[in-house]
């Protein structure tokens, strides 16, 4: 015989069930026959003899009812009826199934029947959309991959790649007539024709020759007054007008220059000169000495009056 | 007496030294060593233990070899791993290290002076070994003169683009609900190619947007995939019936993230470098890559964006040059810059489920050797 509230008395409150989840506010029943998943004196599937729930099995309902007569047999306990997949259908049936029984337990199967079914709906409609797809990480292949990269990055030199490529692009002629660099087009004219131009390009180069021995006294006037304050600036009187040269060169260029990175032979240059110049600052040497304005120092001296010291 | 059985055991397992004697003496400070450790007062006790140790062995190997070095020699059929003692087996290893460093350092001496003496007749120098000199050779590295990859390269997908029948738009969009480091990189690499448009994703499946995406005219659709608020896979559609690629992209920097950086990149088409792009694999690739940007690039513009291959990771980079004559040319990095490897190659436009996969990375197959690569 079944007495419920004995079962109740003793699983309810007092002692232990072991499908109790109790928490701040609520406790509920992991019984996987339990109708509303709180733990309750009516929603007990063991404290109640008459008991009925609804379970679904890969998007099948059934309603399963207890029969106490068989409380002996568990595994044969649970009565099971298939529900139709129609909605009013499957009502229709519990209300068959459940006639007599009390108002809760109907009026919950109904309750947990809907809610199954639009879990159901949803999940059909979930899978027809996109789903992610999630590709398991390996930590060590990760990494070992991250390293590789790294050592490949090394290896790869890209400025170097990319100087080297964009070069010959330019040696082969891609790029047009846009860069006119004076000797390279004189290269390729040397690479295509013969000796008549070796000839030619001798009596050029003695051309240029000739211009970089002459010298020429550019601008120099302005600069060199503004050096006479500047007794420091006196060695810079021959590195300077070199250095405005180049400087004026360079400055017609873009002044992105600045973040090239490059080893220009020409900037070398000028780095060392200035720096040969700036650090020679106290011995002057001959030739430029010649432009140092005569400066008059006077020097004043003060005495102490005798008064004073008498007085200590 | 107890000691004394332990270290007759101790020298039996340690037959393949020839100066038991001395093995003796090692053994007890060793012992002593390890005794005083366990009590954990031995700290500078061990020291100096060490430092005998090294100095008696010395000596009595001096007066043992008949080498002249002052170092230690090892017998040929010696090797430290047989040492149990782990202090011991730590402090030969050094030895034998430092042997080795000798002799190697010897070697290049002598090799050096032989070089010096022979002067002009010298054998030339020999060319270390690098992973790309190593690389196991490759069957399906293109021949530049082979014609039959010339013919399947001017009937493939990509003949119209090489034909000059179309100019390439780029679609570019992300997963669902990109983060915003994703939608910058989207920006930057629609700033970066030539005619490219950036949507939002909004969960529209790719099946559906690819058709939508032909009609309007583009050739190209660029996915970029996020996972945990960063950029980690791309998906690269060829638009009419092209093939797909995925990769998976790594490292990727944003342009504010990078040093020394030039101004934004201008609407000026630039140029394409591919470097590295060697088998048939890494052809399509290549090709693929190619077809991206329109035909004529913009001089002007003096803009460059390259594609460089190194032992199947492909580096993206996008500069600005400037010749400053006809031996040097100066860079400077702008946008962004991201590494990629291939992950899989499909023949058609995107279809996980039922398309037909030309090459899938896979890696216990794949990356067996450290020396093969695929690109």
């Amino acid at each position: 015989m079944q007495h419920d509230d004995v079962i109740w008395d003793i699983i309810g409150n007092k002692q232990f069930c072991s499908y109790k989840v109790k928490t701040k506010t609520q406790s509920f029943c992991r019984n996987e026959y339990n109708i509303t998943g709180l733990c309750n004196r009516s929603s007990c599937p063991l404290a109640n003899s008459q008991y009925a729930t609804i379970r679904e099995e890969k998007g099948q309902c059934f309603l399963y009812m207890k029969v106490i007569e068989r409380a002996a047999f568990p595994a044969r306990m649970w009565e099971k009826v298939k529900l139709s997949k129609n909605y009013e259908k499957a009502l229709e049936q519990i209300d068959e199934n459940l006639i007599y029984w009390p108002r809760f337990i109907r009026h919950k199967c109904k309750q947990r029947f809907t809610k199954i079914t639009q879990y159901l709906i949803r999940i059909r409609k979930l899978t027809l959309k996109r789903q992610r797809k999630l590709v398991p990480l390996s930590r060590k292949v990760e990494k070992r991959e991250k390293r590789k990269e790294e050592k490949a990055l090394i290896a790869a030199q890209l400025d170097n790649a990319i100087e080297k490529e964009l070069l010959e692009r330019l040696k082969q002629g891609t790029y047009g007539d846009i860069y006119n660099f004076p000797i390279h087009a004189f290269d390729k004219a040397l690479e295509k024709q013969d000796e008549e131009t070796e000839s030619e390009e001798e009596d050029e180069e003695e051309g240029d020759d000739e211009d970089v021995g002459q010298k020429e006294f550019v601008a120099e006037d302005e600069i060199e007054e503004s050096d006479l304050s500047d007794f420091e600036d006196m060695d810079n009187l021959k590195g300077s007008s070199d250095e405005n040269d180049e400087d004026e060169e360079e400055n017609d260029d873009d002044e992105e220059e600045n973040y090239y990175n490059e080893s220009s032979e020409e900037e070398m240059d000028t780095e060392a000169k200035t720096k040969i110049s700036s650090k020679g600052k106290a011995p002057l040497k001959g030739p430029y000495r010649k432009k140092r304005a005569y400066v008059e120092i006077e020097y004043e001296q003060e005495t102490e009056p005798a008064s004073k010291n008498k007085a200590t | 007496m107890h000691t004394r059985e332990r270290r007759a055991h101790h020298n039996t397992s340690m037959d393949k030294t020839d100066l038991p004697e001395e093995n003796m003496d090692f053994e007890e400070e060793s012992e002593q060593r390890t005794v005083k450790k366990k009590k954990d007062k031995g700290k500078k006790s061990t020291k100096v233990k060490k430092s005998q140790v090294p100095v008696v062995k010395k000596d009595e190997i001096e007066s043992r070899s008949v080498d002249t070095e002052p170092g230690t020699s090892f017998p040929p059929t010696f090797s430290v791993s047989e040492i149990k003692n782990k202090q011991r087996r730590h402090v030969m290893f050094m030895r034998l290290k430092q042997e080795k460093r000798k002799q190697r350092l010897e070697i290049r001496k002598k090799r050096k002076k032989e070089r010096e003496a022979l002067g002009d007749k010298a054998p030339p120098k020999e060319v270390p070994k690098t992973i790309e000199n190593q690389r196991i050779y490759d069957e399906t590295t293109v021949d530049p003169q082979d014609e039959e990859v010339a013919f399947d390269e001017g009937t493939d997908e990509f003949s119209a683009y090489f034909n000059r029948l179309t100019n390439p738009k780029v679609l570019i969009t992300t997963s669902d609900r990109p983060k915003t480091r994703t939608i910058k990189f989207c920006d930057q690499l629609a700033t970066v190619i030539p005619d490219a448009h950036v949507y939002y994703r909004r969960g529209l499946a790719l099946k559906r947007i690819i058709p939508q995406c032909v009609s309007r005219g583009f050739t190209y659709l660029l996915v970029i995939n996020e996972d945990r608020k960063v950029p980690n896979g791309m998906v690269l559609c060829h638009l009419p019936d092209g093939p797909t690629a995925h990769f998976k992209i790594s490292n990727v920097r944003l342009r504010k993230e990078m040093k020394r950086r030039g101004k934004e990149p201008t609407e000026h088409s630039p140029e394409v470098i591919l470097n590295n792009f060697t088998t048939r694999l890494g052809h399509s690739i290549g090709r693929l890559f190619a077809a991206l940007y329109p035909h004529d690039p913009h001089f002007v513009g003096r803009q460059v964006a390259t594609f460089h291959n190194q032992r199947d990771f492909i580096f993206f980079r996008f500069h600005r040059y400037i010749f400053k004559n006809e031996k040097k040319v100066g860079i400077q990095e702008l946008g962004p810059r991201f590494t990629l490897k291939l992950r899989s190659l499909q023949k058609g436009t995107f279809d996980s489920k039922f398309g037909e996969y030309e090459w899938v990375h896979k890696r216990h197959e794949m990356d067996t050797s450290r020396r093969k690569f695929h690109l």
